[in-house]
């Protein structure tokens, strides 16, 4: 069934969106992520403009993200004083994203821009995890799974002024770092359509030292917002936002979240980071091909800005 | 002297009248809905020649043209900038049909002189308004080119050579794909007689391609109230994670 997108100006199969939306949805099951930086680059394949796609993964995430800190909130493990914190940082940069883009749009390296975003980011966060976990699945295969001793570590997040409790999280930290990486996903965000997540949740474990257990929701809690925003600044700036593409993505997307989860709860977690990682370094090997091969149509169309 | 300039004026825009051979045109569909479930399109175009005078031993060639609104694009081109293809030139065509499609009885050459195509912009080539290219570029027909290619390949620009049937010297039809990704306006209708390659009559009318129904309103929502557009998306996202949410946990408890 054919369905005419009123905002991409496309013509595209419902039944592949409501697929797309589904794949992408028991991928972020299985993973815990938001599926945004899948999702974006899928709807590259298929055909829809990158500037919509960008902006209606934005606002597709903010469906997820909710559906996830929901679950989140009644487990109580969502620091909502970090995620505060780390909202405005991200809101700053999520607008200092959308001129970028914007700049870069009139330019015309909009969709190089993106993609050597999604190049760079896919290639360090999968390399780091398939390391990572192949690293786990031997320890836990030569140690018969002893965990590895945690110690509290000191370093030059803790040398810095503006101290603030947060006590979810049971950290005495300043508020600069939390603010810095926050400005800088936020950026990402609103350049790649992406919630940022697989970006927010390694660097809230490994520079701010948070606890795992409230990472994901915190990281959940504060994408809602970016991502929201996101979506209203493509909105009133580019007209990019396809309302009908997004309902279509979310239908697939939450049915395919709960299958995913159910799959995810039967697999282990050093081979579910590692079939993650093989996914991120895939889609970032497609990318880097496409930017390093010839292509086949040399030519672009696209429209002259400021009609 | 005014008198003289006024008759002179008078022969050159009256010809109408002592006009022999005319087009009674007729469409399947003058208006063309773009719905939720838009598919594209075929539009007939079908019509007859009423003509005053005897058969003249030159047969007749029908040339019929539709065009979508013109916009104004930029073509790029990629190139290898340190082992990676990104945009480099760039060539702005001032007016671009979004569509355009023409079909005639007879080849190309035949139906049309080149001189009469020049004049009334018919082949695709022509109805493409280039005016200048930056200096940097040099190449800038290949751009042109380039257009038309990408366009022909996704059925967007179409020369249908012999494609309108004829017959008898009378009566013709002639029928147009529009492909799904067609965008809104009005797309102007033309058919040409010819005779030797010589434009003897031409008529003009409108298709018109709206979007209609839920289409019409998101766009016209989108484009006049943004922040209202923006903020039922984000409602609706919010709603179906919620709902979605609170469904499955029904679901877990049951």
């Amino acid at each position: 069934m054919q369905i005419y997108l009123p905002i991409a100006e496309v013509s595209v199969n419902a039944f592949l969106l409501l697929g797309l939306g589904g794949l992408v949805g028991i991928l972020s099951g299985m993973f815990g992520v938001g599926g945004g930086f899948l999702l974006t680059p899928l709807l590259f394949f298929v055909g829809i403009p990158p500037t919509v796609a960008v902006a209606t993964g934005a606002n597709q995430i903010v469906a997820s993200s909710f559906s996830g800190v929901l679950a989140h909130l009644r487990r109580k493990t969502v620091d909502l004083r970090m995620g505060t914190v780390l909202l405005a940082g991200g809101l700053v940069g999520a607008a200092i994203g959308v001129v970028v883009f914007n700049y870069l749009k009139s330019l015309g390296q909009v969709d190089l821009l993106v993609t050597l975003c999604y190049v760079l980011f896919l290639g360090i966060v999968g390399a780091l995890m398939f390391v990572e976990s192949l690293r786990a699945i031997r320890r836990s295969r030569a140690a018969g799974g002893v965990p590895a001793p945690k110690r509290r570590q000191r370093n030059w997040v803790h040398t810095m002024p503006f101290k603030m409790r947060f006590r979810t999280s049971g950290l005495y930290i300043s508020v600069i770092p939390p603010l810095i990486v926050s400005i800088l996903v936020g950026v990402l965000v609103a350049i790649m359509g992406v919630g940022g997540g697989f970006i927010m949740v390694p660097a809230m474990i490994y520079i701010l030292g948070m606890p795992t257990k409230v990472v994901v929701g915190t990281s959940l809690f504060q994408i809602i917002f970016v991502t929201g925003f996101t979506t209203l600044l493509h909105a009133t700036t580019n007209y990019t936002v396809d309302m009908v593409l997004a309902v279509l993505l979310l239908i697939g997307g939450v049915i395919g979240a709960q299958i995913g989860t159910g799959i995810g709860v039967r697999m282990k977690a050093e081979q579910l980071r590692v079939l993650l990682a093989l996914l991120v370094l895939a889609v970032c090997g497609k990318l880097a091909l496409d930017l390093l091969l010839q292509p086949s149509e040399l030519y672009s169309i696209g429209p002259t800005g400021g009609r | 002297m005014r008198i003289l300039v006024a008759l002179l004026l008078l022969c050159t825009t009256l010809p109408l009248p002592l006009r022999a051979e005319e087009v009674v045109l007729g469409l399947s569909r003058n208006r063309v809905a773009i719905t939720t479930n838009f598919d594209g399109s075929e539009i007939l175009i079908f019509g007859a020649v009423k003509r005053e005078e005897p058969l003249q031993a030159e047969p007749l060639e029908v040339v019929v043209t539709v065009a979508g609104p013109s916009e104004h694009v930029t073509v790029r081109r990629k190139d290898r900038r340190a082992g990676i293809w990104l945009n480099s030139a760039a060539v702005e065509i001032d007016a671009a049909p979004s569509f355009y499609a023409v079909a005639t009885s007879a080849p190309m050459r035949d139906a049309l002189l080149a001189i009469e195509d020049l004049r009334h912009r018919v082949s695709i080539p022509r109805a493409i308004r280039s005016v200048g290219a930056p200096a940097e570029v040099g190449d800038a027909q290949l751009f042109t080119r380039a257009l038309i290619r990408i366009r022909e390949e996704s059925g967007l620009y179409q020369t249908l050579e012999g494609a309108v049937q004829f017959r008898e010297q009378t009566l013709f039809n002639a029928s147009i794909a529009l492909p799904a990704n067609l965008t809104e306006g009005a797309y102007a209708t033309r058919i040409f007689l010819t005779r030797g390659g010589e434009v003897v009559a031409q008529y003009e009318t409108v298709i018109e391609v709206d979007k209609v129904g839920l289409e019409r309103f998101l766009y016209t929502l989108s484009r006049e109230q943004p922040l209202i557009y923006g903020l039922l998306s984000l409602a609706i996202a919010i709603l179906a994670g919620w709902g979605a949410s609170a469904a499955f946990r029904l679901l877990r408890q049951s």
